[in-house]
């Protein structure tokens, strides 16, 4: 156990936020499926099946929202496309899914899922064979995303695609792929998608049991994918992908292949999305064409923004708010919610560059900077500077630790 | 021709290198020859062809005809920046381009020689003897009590000298390096080009500058470009009292 916590708490040495998130992880991986299986459903200290698979949900998103910052908060990366990616990984989980069904499927069929059934169709695909083995069909939640990411990354890096031209391509993938998954002829269930879904490994997925299991399992990968992401962010990989970010031209002049390391971020940005999507569906229960909207994929994009970008935590932080927001306002106000979400992201655009981390930040110092000396030299920090914000900690070097934050979370595609 | 090249050893040879823009030429047959360990200045005037040059041989741009020798062996127009650069030839920008959200260190040690490969990058390591040289060049720029600053944070003429510092430490055979003393102080000016002078001992140096106090500063042979191709070569006096070079300068 202490030579596997080691590095990882080396890696979080200098990571305040990540060590807050990834305690917060673990004790919701543990609080919360212990009150939901042992306190009974009426006490007060009971958490609903709905609330686990509601912040499983959640959870999810966060991971998805992770992938999206590795590459659009570090290599200036901005892939309106993420979503098909997560819907990829989806897919590949809701054929596991669908292939566990067998018999009990309204026609009964015990190879055919209905909609073959009711298409007609006589044998399976050559594409569904093999999902009906878990480990074959994990495989592909990693290679259906990591697969489409490499030729669509070699082909976009190599021709040095780059900025608005990336973000309306990989824009325009997502759509093709959710045009091309609507057609029933494709063998993926047209427009109704993969559904009326019955167990996993067994469990049955109404159950309890399975609700924690898969809001654990969710957990622990988005802690996972955020050790990942530190890593690689922390190493001077990491270091080459904020050059990219912000002179590329000049990374390249350095001798570094910039197509080489877009690639590597964005496969592996991909991959975790995927992730994201296969512990999303059995969740869901359902998984259709719909998840490829580019809309879905934008929205990505605002919850980074609204966290904070470029710092891993915030993109975590940022997709759990704006999705507890949007479960509010879908609730409470059905009709409103599109307009919160366009007036979230003008106002972190305008007001909050750096994202609720960073007002979080901006708090924080005041509170320390208690004695008054302290407070004079930073008042005095402020006024040369101009800036409030970040001064009070460190009154040596304000326009350093701006610069670090702001060039972060500028929001335009650097080009 | 070739033969006449090889009999004197070159470190940069351009053979009618021609470049041209929806029909406007801005290299036009250009030819030049470095010798190594050799500094040389470049002047023109605006549109001479001064930074396509040095797009060429970085491989920014390919030329539409003409061959660009580099060590007498490598033609760079077969190559891509990033080729270019690993075999050898650095190039600071007339913009001086650092990483503003790296550190001063960060930014050196990007620049340091090898570990380009992306596995390599992941699994870096940072060993004694690289610390050291990133310390040595941090000394030589002037700039070993900013280590730890963002590069961002520093002036104008602290960035060009950081720039600078990643080129060295990328330990390139030869520096191409565009306008130096753009928006430097007098001071500043003068310590680049005793940089530059102390720094051709084991480099060669082309530096391409309008300022005429720098170039006069740097005590080399001076090539003049004028509409993509050499006007005049020889020592700044010279070349200041050719009757072409002042009506290019001055005819207009």
């Amino acid at each position: 156990m202490t030579m596997q916590l080691g590095p990882v708490t080396r890696l979080l040495m200098n990571d305040k936020g990540g060590r807050y998130l990834l305690l917060a992880l673990a004790a919701l991986a543990v609080i919360v499926p212990l009150l939901n299986l042992t306190m009974a459903p009426g006490s007060a200290l009971h958490v609903s099946t709905y609330t686990v698979t509601l912040l499983g949900k959640y959870l999810c998103y966060a991971l998805l929202a992770l992938a999206v910052d590795l590459i659009w908060g570090y290599c200036g990366i901005l892939s309106l496309g993420h979503g098909a990616f997560f819907a990829l990984g989806g897919y590949a989980m809701g054929m596991y899914l669908m292939r566990q069904i067998g018999e009990r499927g309204v026609y009964g069929d015990p190879l055919l899922p209905d909609f073959m059934v009711f298409l007609n169709w006589k044998e399976l695909p050559w594409y569904w064979q093999g999902f009906d083995n878990f480990g074959f069909a994990m495989l592909m939640v990693a290679l259906a995303p990591g697969l489409l990411a490499f030729v669509f990354g070699w082909l976009a890096f190599r021709s040095r695609v780059t900025g608005v031209y990336l973000s309306i391509i990989t824009q325009a993938l997502t759509y093709a792929l959710m045009l091309a998954f609507f057609r029933n002829d494709m063998g993926f269930g047209g427009n109704n998608g993969l559904t009326d879904f019955k167990d996993l490994l067994g469990f049955n997925l109404q159950s309890d049991a399975a609700r924690c299991g898969l809001f654990i399992a969710s957990a622990v990968s988005l802690m996972v994918g955020y050790v990942l992401c530190r890593r690689i962010v922390n190493s001077k990989l990491g270091r080459v992908l904020v050059a990219v970010r912000d002179a590329e031209a000049r990374t390249r002049f350095l001798g570094y292949r910039v197509d080489k390391y877009k690639l590597f971020v964005f496969v592996v940005s991909s991959v975790l999305a995927g992730i994201a999507g296969a512990l999303y569906v059995p969740q869901v229960g359902i998984i259709n064409p719909g998840e490829f909207s580019p809309i879905n994929s934008i929205e990505i994009i605002i919850w980074v923004a609204v966290g904070g970008r470029g710092t891993l935590y915030g993109a975590v932080i940022g997709a759990i708010a704006v999705n507890y927001a949007k479960s509010y306002f879908t609730g409470a106000f059905p009709e409103l919610w599109l307009y919160c979400l366009g007036a979230l992201f003008v106002v972190t655009t305008l007001f909050l560059p750096k994202g609720l981390v960073g007002l979080l930040e901006r708090i924080r110092p005041r509170e320390k900077s208690a004695s008054p000396t302290q407070s004079e030299v930073s008042g005095d920090a402020v006024a040369t500077t101009g800036s409030a914000a970040s001064t009070p900690s460190e009154p040596s070097r304000p326009a350093a630790a701006d610069l670090r934050a702001g060039k972060a979370v500028e929001v335009s595609p650097s080009s | 021709m070739q033969a006449k090249h090889l009999q004197q050893p070159s470190i940069l040879y351009l053979n009618g290198v021609s470049v041209s823009f929806d029909g406007f030429k801005a290299l036009n047959s250009l030819s030049l020859i470095l010798a190594p360990g050799e500094l040389r200045a470049i002047i023109g005037p605006n549109g001479a062809g001064k930074t396509t040059m040095m797009d060429v041989i970085t491989g920014k741009t390919r030329p539409d005809t003409g061959q660009v020798l580099f060590n007498n062996n490598v033609d760079l127009t077969q190559h891509d920046e990033a080729e270019i650069a690993n075999m050898g030839v650095g190039r600071k920008f007339q913009k001086p381009t650092v990483i503003e959200s790296l550190t001063v260190f960060e930014n050196l040690e990007l620049a340091l020689q090898g570990g380009r490969k992306v596995y390599e990058a992941f699994f870096h390591r940072l060993s004694k003897a690289q610390k050291t040289r990133i310390d040595e060049i941090l000394t030589l720029v002037d700039l070993s009590a900013r280590a730890d600053e963002l590069a961002g944070a520093l002036s104008h003429g602290q960035k060009q000298w950081l720039e600078i510092g990643m080129l060295l430490i990328q330990g390139p055979e030869l520096l191409l390096i565009d306008e130096p003393a753009a928006g430097m102080t007098d001071v500043e000016t003068e310590k680049t080009a005793e940089l530059f002078k102390a720094v051709s001992k084991q480099h060669s140096l082309v530096v391409v500058e309008h300022d005429m106090d720098f170039v006069r500063a740097l005590q080399c042979k001076v090539t003049v470009l004028h509409e993509g191709r050499v006007l005049a070569e020889g020592s700044l006096d010279q070349v200041q009292k050719n009757q072409q070079v002042i009506e290019v300068y001055l005819g207009r």
